[in-house]
């Protein structure tokens, strides 16, 4: 079979021309540190990822792109938010760019998808990605976040309603994936804890073309809705629900990407007043936000949210640990544990880990409102100190199962 | 009561939507046998078109005049495809999904380049910005208005196929494309002008979903299965099939949505199966001699 | 001349991991894992004339059962891995039946909805998939005792692996039954009066071709140890429907040619070129222009007539 062979070899060059390298040599302590940046540049989720990118590098530069004296390269990889190509690009990261550590993923379920390969290799990792059960049950002990559980910040925005709002009862709406049933699992978790009442749960999918169907279904008594919908998807539930005068009715408030700065600056007057909460603010009030929000404006005519706070933090925690190592990333086990034990004040407040690599820092319930023209979340309230078990007695919490569509199981649901 | 009513509308308005983004898809396949696999881009570009010049509030320009523009631009778009690429494929169908698809990635990337990765609005003509009172609900107006518009294609090209020397042949070239060349269609021109206005249907029902949808990336890969799903479920190359599968599927995604969430992955999905299973060739396609 | 450069290719791919890097082993893993789908896919779109986008339904489902029966029942690699192939059949067999029932647009949309609805069957049933969270935890087959945890233990399987399966495929195709096959693909109405059952024809290829892509499948989620409804997305099976008619439908190499062009496109080129999917998208856009009949056979053209000229 003549053809056959042929096509074959043609096919295979392709594969064999990829194979001519060889592993790059070790780099000894004096070298760069080199740090790779795990975003999404391409696809739905691409806004948050290109900010993500944007702040890093803002970070390093006005450092010199220097920490701990120590030069820094930044490797960014694209991948894509899709699970395989973030292990992929990971296994790039650590195999061909010998980096001493990792920033991001931005996706829960890219963290999972790379969970068992930072063990294996024993990459330190500075994660963006909500994943919970990553600092909670299968805890990584290459593991530090940030940012925040998904639910860390939902727990404190249940108990502003239920004590400072005062509501009885309410609606959770959230995309039907991890991240969105987690934060309503917690929502739901504190606010019926309080003495209130979820009366109604939605999850649409995803992928949902148009919300007028749900916006239909719900239950015009409730005394407020809780919005779980990240991104592009609050933006339109959020235009819908307006729209279809529902907004005088059951007030809206919601988890920390519902009405994230990079979406707020699309929206008009359907969105003041607006409640929220989140680990960040543009508008907080400290030294290192008031310099970080203001060039970040400057920059790129418009204010950092939720993923440009997200790496900016990080690299100010990798920067903690690094002087705390006197810049020796290459001692591994030394670089972990100097990163857990930091304890540093960052744009979003003070921040520190608990036993699992979870932040414990700020949340902060905002509010909407117009300010030199544009629509920017005002702090209205601080909890400080919120750790991913809030006010329960950890052990308590992780005998628990994890957080999910049906636990805690909906009790008061109406129909 | 009240529940049902607002349903019903929502199924309406949705299925009018369809309509518009399927009716360009099925006129070109419909014709010319290809499935364009780029109708979802061209949909989402018209949106975005369309949000940008909206955006700069320019009296005068309204979303109906947005729409015209969005339309001609992306018509233009369709007829360089179709001319420089398609053209070099008849009889190659392989050809044409890699390159529908390809030109589909090249629009998707260049618009998150162009408008950046966060979703942007689409205002609401002033006109219809109020709401409609349903009993104690508000329903937007905008939407019934696009019922009206679906309705008004239409019948616009319902009138176009039967009524005009265009659609003469238009239909010949569907019915028998041989027999129509040798009577002397000139069939080349004819495809490029069909695809266009496949194109141009698809790039102004990009500006008059835009109120609802608003543009934001991703929105082309939400919306081709929804084109294909109408066109394969009322029937190739039937506009009537076309029309009245848009209602059926807005109204299953409506009410699938609400009453049967656990499926509302796949609800739209079914019926499709259903259908084909018993009649490949559509609710109203007729199967080709 | 030609098996000569046939043998040095062979022992250049079996000897890769001597001179090649980690990063390089792995991607040369992927290859070869998209290039099994990609030939199975050709089977049912090259040799069979029906186009799927839903070829990534049984990908994901011979791994989704290889994780569960692994991870949630504790049952032995092996045994998994048997039942992950046998199950996935089982299905293409159900479907195949059903989705036979249409040609051309229509075929494509049941395969299409098909896979759908066991994308979202993934992200719903939480008790048995995990959803959203996917399914972790999963080990690495381990025949006869060797471990395969090693990027180049890993390669040699696969390697291994994608061999037997190009020859299956490659004899499937060249038997009798796939000249019948190509004669159905060609023309079906003169088959169909000539005695050939044309639907029985179709669906053993696509069983069979769901059976190899339930051997990429087991590939797959040994190699990323990790599954998520992803796996099963619409654009999983336009990649694969891609590679395959960018790299020449109806050919062996073809499809090989195709996968290995868009996964070094996605997974090496995205690191140098931010707009890769434009790239890609363009590369298509070339592929059509120029051999639009698909790499392989285009350069064999090519190929053929640079030798027409030397005489």
């Amino acid at each position: 079979m003549r053809m056959t062979r042929r096509n074959l070899m043609q096919a295979t060059a392709a594969t064999v021309l990829t194979g001519f390298s060889g592993a790059r040599a070790a780099a000894d302590s004096s070298g760069p540190i080199r740090v790779g940046l795990l975003t999404v540049k391409t696809g739905p989720l691409a806004s948050g990822g290109i900010d993500m990118e944007r702040a890093l590098v803002m970070y390093l530069k006005e450092r010199n792109n220097e920490l701990a004296g120590r030069k820094i390269d930044l490797i960014v990889a694209d991948t894509a938010g899709v699970p395989a190509t973030a292990r992929t690009k990971t296994q790039e990261l650590v195999e061909r760019d010998n980096v001493h550590c990792l920033i991001g993923p931005l996706a829960a379920f890219e963290a999972l998808a790379i969970d068992d390969y930072i063990r294996q290799t024993k990459t330190p990792t500075l994660s963006v990605a909500a994943a919970e059960d990553m600092t909670q049950r299968h805890p990584n002990p290459w593991f530090v976040r940030g940012t925040s559980t998904s639910a860390q910040c939902a727990h404190p925005m249940a108990d502003y309603c239920a004590k400072d709002l005062k509501f009885k009862r309410m609606i959770t709406i959230a995309d039907d994936i991890a991240y969105g049933q987690e934060m309503c699992a917690g929502f739901q978790r504190v606010f019926e804890g309080s003495g209130g009442k979820i009366i109604q749960k939605l999850f649409p999918p995803l992928t949902a073309p148009d919300y007028g169907a749900y916006v239909a279904e719900l239950k015009t008594d409730a005394d407020g809705i809780f919005l779980g919908l990240a991104g592009s998807n609050g933006f339109r539930f959020l235009r819908q629900f307006v729209e279809y005068g529902l907004k005088d009715k059951i007030q809206p408030v919601g988890g920390m990407t519902a009405l994230d700065e990079a979406v707020l600056r699309n929206m008009g007057d359907e969105a003041l007043g607006i409640v929220t909460a989140c680990w960040y603010s543009a508008e907080l009030g400290n030294e290192l936000n008031k310099k970080f929000a203001s060039s970040f404006r400057k920059q790129f005519s418009y204010d950092p949210g939720f993923y440009a706070a997200a790496t900016y933090v990080e690299a100010a925690v990798l920067e903690a640990a690094l002087k705390n190592v006197g810049g020796k990333i290459e001692n591994k086990d030394a670089f972990m544990a100097a990163l857990r034990a930091t304890n540093v004040d960052t744009v979003r407040g003070p921040v520190r880990f608990d036993e699992f690599g979870n932040v414990v820092g700020n949340v902060y319930i905002r509010k909407v409102t117009r300010k030199d023209g544009r629509l920017v979340n005002s702090v209205i309230k601080t909890y400080p100190d919120v750790s991913q078990f809030w006010t329960y007695d950890p052990k308590q919490f992780l005998a628990n199962p994890v957080y999910s569509r049906d636990f805690p199981p909906a009790k008061n649901l109406e129909n | 009561m009240q529940f049902w009513i607002i349903q019903i509308l929502n199924s309406l308005a949705f299925g009018g939507i369809l309509f518009l983004l399927a009716s360009g898809f099925s006129l070109i396949f419909g014709l010319q046998r290809i499935a364009n696999l780029t109708h979802g881009s061209f949909f989402m570009l018209g949106s975005y078109i369309g949000a940008s010049l909206l955006r700069e509030h320019t009296p005068g320009v309204d979303l109906w005049l947005a729409a015209l523009m969005a339309g001609l631009l992306v018509a233009l778009l369709g007829g360089l495809l179709e001319r420089l690429v398609l053209r070099r494929l008849p009889g190659n169908p392989l050809g044409q999904v890699l390159v529908t698809l390809g030109v589909a990635f090249i629009i998707s990337d260049a618009c998150l380049v162009i408008w950046g990765g966060d979703p942007i609005p689409v205002p609401t003509p002033r006109a219809v910005a109020r709401p409609v009172i349903v009993g104690h609900f508000a329903f937007p107006t905008y939407r019934l208005v696009v019922v009206g518009i679906a309705i008004a294609v239409a019948i616009s090209l319902h009138l176009l196929l039967e009524r005009t020397r265009l659609g003469a042949m238009i239909r010949a070239g569907v019915d028998d494309m041989q027999i129509a060349r040798a009577v002397g269609i000139r069939v080349s021109v004819l495809f490029t002008c069909v695809f266009c206005l496949g194109a141009g249907i698809a790039g102004a029902a990009g500006v008059l979903g835009g109120p609802i949808f608003s543009a934001y990336p991703g929105l082309d890969a939400d919306m081709l299965p929804l084109a294909l799903i109408v066109v394969i479920l009322g029937g190739v190359g039937s506009l009537a099939g076309a029309f009245i599968g848009s209602f059926i599927i807005g109204a299953i995604y409506t009410f699938g949505s609400t009453l049967f969430p656990d499926v509302a992955y796949f609800i739209l999905f079914l019926p499709m199966i259903v259908v084909i299973a018993y009649r490949p060739e559509g609710l109203f396609g007729r199967s080709r001699a | 001349m030609t098996r000569l450069l046939m043998t040095l290719a062979v022992a250049a791919l079996i000897a890769l991991p001597a001179y090649a890097g980690e990063f390089y082993i792995n991607l040369a893993s992927q290859i070869l894992i998209a290039a099994v789908v990609a030939m199975s896919l050709n089977l049912l779109v090259g040799y069979g004339g029906l186009t799927s986008l839903g070829h990534a339904a049984f990908v994901g489902f011979s791994a989704y059962v290889y994780a569960w029966l692994t991870t949630k029942l504790g049952i032995g690699n092996g045994v998994a891995s048997v039942s992950a192939l046998a199950a996935t059949t089982a299905l293409a067999c159900a479907f195949g039946l059903v989705a036979l029932r249409a040609t051309g647009l229509s075929f494509l949309m049941i395969t299409l909805a098909f896979s759908q609805i066991l994308w979202g069957l993934a992200y719903r049933w939480v008790s048995v998939t995990n959803g959203d969270n996917g399914l972790s935890g999963i080990t690495r087959l381990a025949p006869f005792g060797t471990s395969l945890d090693s990027a180049a233990g890993f390669y040699w399987a696969t390697l291994g692996v994608s061999f037997i399966a190009f020859l299956a495929i490659a004899a499937f195709a060249n038997s009798p039954f796939g000249a019948t096959l190509r004669g159905v693909r060609d023309e079906p109405r003169r088959m169909a009066a000539l005695g050939h059952n044309v639907h029985l024809i179709r669906w053993i290829t696509f069983v069979y071709s769901g059976f190899w892509a339930a051997v990429a499948g087991l590939l797959y989620v040994n190699y990323n140890k990790y599954i998520h409804p992803s796996a099963l997305s619409i654009a999983n099976s336009a990649e694969a429907l891609l590679g395959v008619i960018a790299g020449g439908s109806g050919t062996l190499g073809g499809p090989i040619a195709g996968a290995a062009l868009i996964t070094i496109l996605k997974n090496y080129a995205s690191a140098y070129i931010e707009r890769w999917n434009m790239l890609l998208g363009f590369v298509f856009l070339a592929i059509v222009l120029i051999v639009p009949e698909g790499i392989v056979p285009g350069l064999q053209r090519l190929v053929a007539r640079r030798g027409d000229r030397k005489k």
